[in-house]
């Protein structure tokens, strides 16, 4: 055996693991198809919003699946993406090449200097300052009055990518989101098995012994943290498209718990089980609450199942590693 | 050549002086033992050390360079590394990753975000020979969680040594294991002798007899003595402190 092979799972075992994930993609890629079998439209809507929430927790994943960092802010970046776009199209700027790296730009910041300062603390301090700056940013939107305040302010159009892609059109924009979150997924598949990657996973399960061997621990996982931001901000782009609308709701600490159920039911650190928990949270919800408005009474026990029956998430169910 | 000196170090908790005017030289190459009755400071001195305290007087000179207040991450890139008293490993990750993760600290920033880790061959090589080094390369593929007591010991030293370190401070390596670990232990640190220098906390009076160039002897936070161990045994000061059965390991 040479060195750089060594400790590489053996093959079947990655085989099965690529295998969960394949199946989901494939699912996701179908909803076109079958939409249009069953005549039903709307289901392309849908899985388009699953899709974006995905990959808000794909960028959730990378910083509560693989470091350990509790974040109850995710929903605030998502928001920042969004309103970039909002106030960009509320100002005429409908372009695409602005508004996403904008809004992209602008969430990694915000994440920059939330995350310098929340990452001074730890465990239950952390998840509070979190909270705290999401809060923050969340009031701070509900006082754009300019914007809408806490109507929110519904956006002129989609963004426009210089006529080479009409995302007004709900399957064209269905595909683009599926990219965006196929090569997110990729991405960071790669992002965590990296020299980055590894540290960030060291990190997660002991920071002295990180620190004891010469990692200074706070840059690493600040720059997981602001690399998720980003991530998140992306995702926000994208559900301002899709509603095109903006509201402070979608910086609720409410819709920051929901991500980490999705993270959590789906499975922490497998970055293929936050999108499956994505699907099921979402799908689950739309089905629920068309039965009951108090679908969660339903909906809560299902949550408490699922973590007791599988713990680690659905998808370790599926075989034994995930 | 001195490769650490320690200058009128002072530490309290509250009204508790755990380091007391403390000052101790260790010279390049050597292997210099630390021993105390518990509650003498080893481990707070240790931890001043490493980094993880900061003392409230006194320096500490690391390879010419004043390292009193320079955080931990920056101390092991100067080439201090530590091991811990209590095993401190990453249980999760096999004992190639853990030995792979400390070769990889010393190979410049980890900021590098795409190509996958557990390939890079030069690193798992490093890793590997270090744990030939301790003895532990045929279990290199076991988690941590998985391997005995006294290997994870020996994975403690393995990636303390990973990081390159001009010196070792070994916290208690022999604590909880057996005869026959603590002796393979003893003949493992003994290869290392010439190669790094070791700073040695350890309780095995034994084993600080059979590997020690020089002993200190710490009581409430001071150095009461200074020698070689013939001298060390010698000493009616230290025989004093170590009153009781410890007194008879002395002596042994």
């Amino acid at each position: 055996m040479s060195a750089d092979t060594l400790s590489a799972p053996p093959r079947g075992i990655r085989f099965r693991g690529a295998l969960l994930p394949l199946v989901l993609f494939a699912l996701l890629a179908a909803v076109p198809f079958v939409a249009g079998a069953l005549g039903q439209p709307f289901y392309v809507s849908l899985f388009t919003r699953i899709m974006i929430f995905a990959i808000a927790a794909l960028a959730l994943d990378l910083v509560l699946g693989y470091g350990g960092m509790v974040s109850l802010g995710h929903a605030a970046y998502m928001g920042v993406g969004a309103y970039a776009v909002g106030i960009l199209s509320f100002h005429g700027v409908d372009s695409g090449w602005v508004q996403w790296p904008l809004g992209i730009g602008a969430a990694a910041l915000a994440a920059l200097v939330i995350g310098a300062l929340s990452l001074r603390t730890r465990g239950v301090y952390f998840i509070m300052i979190t909270l705290a700056f999401a809060q923050m940013l969340y009031y701070t939107a509900n006082a754009l009055s300019t914007y809408g305040g806490d109507d929110g302010m519904t956006l002129w159009g989609r963004s426009t990518f210089s006529g080479l892609v009409k995302l007004s059109d709900g399957q064209t924009f269905y595909w683009i989101v599926f990219a965006v979150l196929a090569l997110s997924y990729l991405g960071l598949k790669r992002v965590v098995a990296s020299k980055f990657g590894r540290v960030l996973r060291g990190c997660k399960e002991n920071e002295r012994r990180m620190t004891a061997i010469g990692y200074n621990t706070y840059a690493y996982k600040l720059a997981a943290f602001v690399l998720s931001g980003a991530l998140a901000g992306l995702s926000g782009v994208l559900l301002a498209n899709h509603t095109e609308f903006v509201s402070p709701a979608y910086m609720s600490w409410v819709r920051s718990g929901d991500l980490i159920v999705m993270v959590v039911i789906g499975g922490l650190g497998t970055l293929h089980g936050p999108i499956a928990g994505t699907v099921l949270v979402l799908v689950l919800e739309e089905v629920l609450s068309k039965l009951t408005q108090h679908w969660w009474l339903i909906f809560g026990p299902l949550i408490v199942l699922t973590v007791w029956r599988a713990k680690g998430g659905v998808v370790r169910l599926f075989g034994g590693r995930a | 050549m001195t490769l650490l000196s320690v200058e009128r170090l002072a530490k309290s908790f509250g009204a508790v002086a755990a380091t007391r005017d403390l000052s101790l030289e260790v010279a390049e190459g050597s292997i210099h033992a630390v021993i105390g009755p518990n509650g003498a400071g080893k481990t707070t001195l240790v931890a001043q050390l490493a980094g993880e305290l900061r003392p409230d007087a006194g320096r500490i000179l690391f390879d010419g360079r004043d390292v009193t207040r320079l955080p931990v991450h920056k101390r092991v890139r100067l080439g201090l590394a530590r091991s811990f008293q209590i095993s401190n490993t990453l249980l999760s990750f096999s004992l190639l990753e853990n030995v792979a993760l400390a070769v990889q600290a010393c190979h410049g920033h980890s900021f590098r975000f795409w190509a996958d880790a557990s390939r890079d061959g030069r690193i798992n090589a490093e890793a590997l020979s270090v744990l030939q080094t301790v003895g532990l390369a045929d279990r290199r593929d076991r988690l941590a969680s998985e391997v005995s007591h006294g290997e994870r010991r020996l994975l403690e030293i393995a990636i303390a040594l990973a990081t390159g370190p001009k010196m070792l401070l070994l916290d208690e390596p022999m604590a909880g294991v057996g005869p026959e670990e603590g002796q393979r232990m003893v003949e493992m640190l003994r290869t290392l002798r010439g190669r790094v220098t070791i700073l040695l906390i350890e309780h095995d009076m034994d084993a600080v007899f059979r590997l020690a160039d020089r002993i200190t002897v710490l009581v409430y936070g001071r150095a009461i003595s200074t020698g070689t161990p013939d001298e060390i045994r010698a000493d009616a000061a230290v025989r004093e402190a170590y009153l009781g059965e410890e007194d008879d390991e002395l002596v042994g």
